[in-house]
């Protein structure tokens, strides 16, 4: 069990991925370069956050050029699992691996805090064995997270289980108040159609150990490590 | 030598806080007359073509690919001949 951990010019969460990998759940991974162009051995696709190309145009506008993303397009389609954190999850927007898109923060300001996401799916690699409404605390640090899709992909989504998180209070409820970013729908993570492609806005390397004030996280990278071993 | 003046912009369903506060900043200077605002991008290409309707095509198809978002961007351009 092998996980590959992406890096992008720009990307500033691989070493809190790498170390959370190695250190705290003690698997086997690598960097995978974005000129890169082929990702065989590994049995699984992080892409962390971070500002791949300077986010210039849009996030992960130019990312998804790269010549790493045909390799990632093939794995992903081939069902193996695929996982966008904040940067990540906007490069698989653009790279049309995930719907929608994630725009400029409602507030207009960088969100650096703790929320709250509520699990509301656990037919993903990344929420297999978590319980279904499981409350997660785990850091957000972006400016453009603001989910976004056209009302009839909102539907495909809702009808399809494939919102994954939505931003709630502590106890679990969704309002507006617990929404950093006014995503639609509180949507906080979404998957593909296959199920194996997540993606999520919030940061679990950065909440997989107590020092850090919650191991939420780990419980993510728990799950997505049992889905992606190979029997 | 053709230049392309692309104007790309966000889809009228798609909400704009960045130009709401303009338009909020345009009328605590008085224009209050200003009942929307919606900012967007402008990109200038010069572009080593002749033929406009080919350029006007691949203009087109590089928007598509690369400097709008369909799902939540929308985009205009118009092509003029310039001096290289």
């Amino acid at each position: 069990m092998k996980v590959g951990v992406l890096i992008f010019p720009g990307t500033w969460s691989h070493q809190d991925f790498a170390h959370a990998l190695q250190d705290i759940l003690g698997c086997d991974w690598g960097y995978v370069w974005h000129k890169d162009t082929s990702v065989a051995g590994y049995d699984c696709l992080v892409l962390p956050g971070g500002f791949a190309h300077g986010d210039y145009l849009r996030g992960g506008a130019i990312a998804r050029f790269s010549p790493i993303m045909e390799a990632v397009v093939r794995f992903a389609k081939s069902g193996g699992p695929v996982i966008g954190s904040c940067n990540g999850f906007q490069i698989l927007c653009e790279a049309g691996l995930l719907p929608g898109a994630l725009l400029r923060n409602t507030s207009l300001q960088y969100r650096c805090r703790w929320v709250y996401i509520r699990t509301e799916s656990t037919a993903t690699p990344l929420t297999r064995t978590l319980a279904p409404g499981q409350i997660l605390k785990i850091p957000i640090s972006h400016g453009e997270g603001r989910y976004f899709a056209a009302p009839e992909t909102l539907a495909a989504l809702r009808a399809n289980d494939r919102i994954v998180f939505r931003y709630a209070t502590p106890d679990g409820r969704i309002t507006a108040e617990a929404n950093p970013n006014g995503a639609l729908d509180n949507i906080a993570g979404v998957c593909n159609e296959g199920r194996n492609v997540v993606g999520l806005m919030p940061h679990p390397e950065r909440a997989a150990e107590r020092l850090l004030g919650s191991e939420d996280g780990r419980r993510l990278l728990e799950s997505l490590l049992a889905a992606a071993t190979r029997p | 030598m053709l230049e392309a003046r692309i104007y790309v912009t966000l889809k009228k369903s798609v909400l704009d806080p960045q130009g709401e506060t303009v338009r909020s900043g345009l009328a605590s200077l008085g224009f209050t007359t200003v009942q929307d605002c919606r900012v967007g991008k402008f990109l200038v290409l010069r572009l080593n073509e002749a033929d406009a309707a080919a350029a006007k095509t691949k203009v087109d198809e590089m928007c598509r690919k690369l400097l709008a978002n369909p799902v939540i961007e929308d985009y205009v351009f118009q092509i003029d001949e310039v001096r290289g």
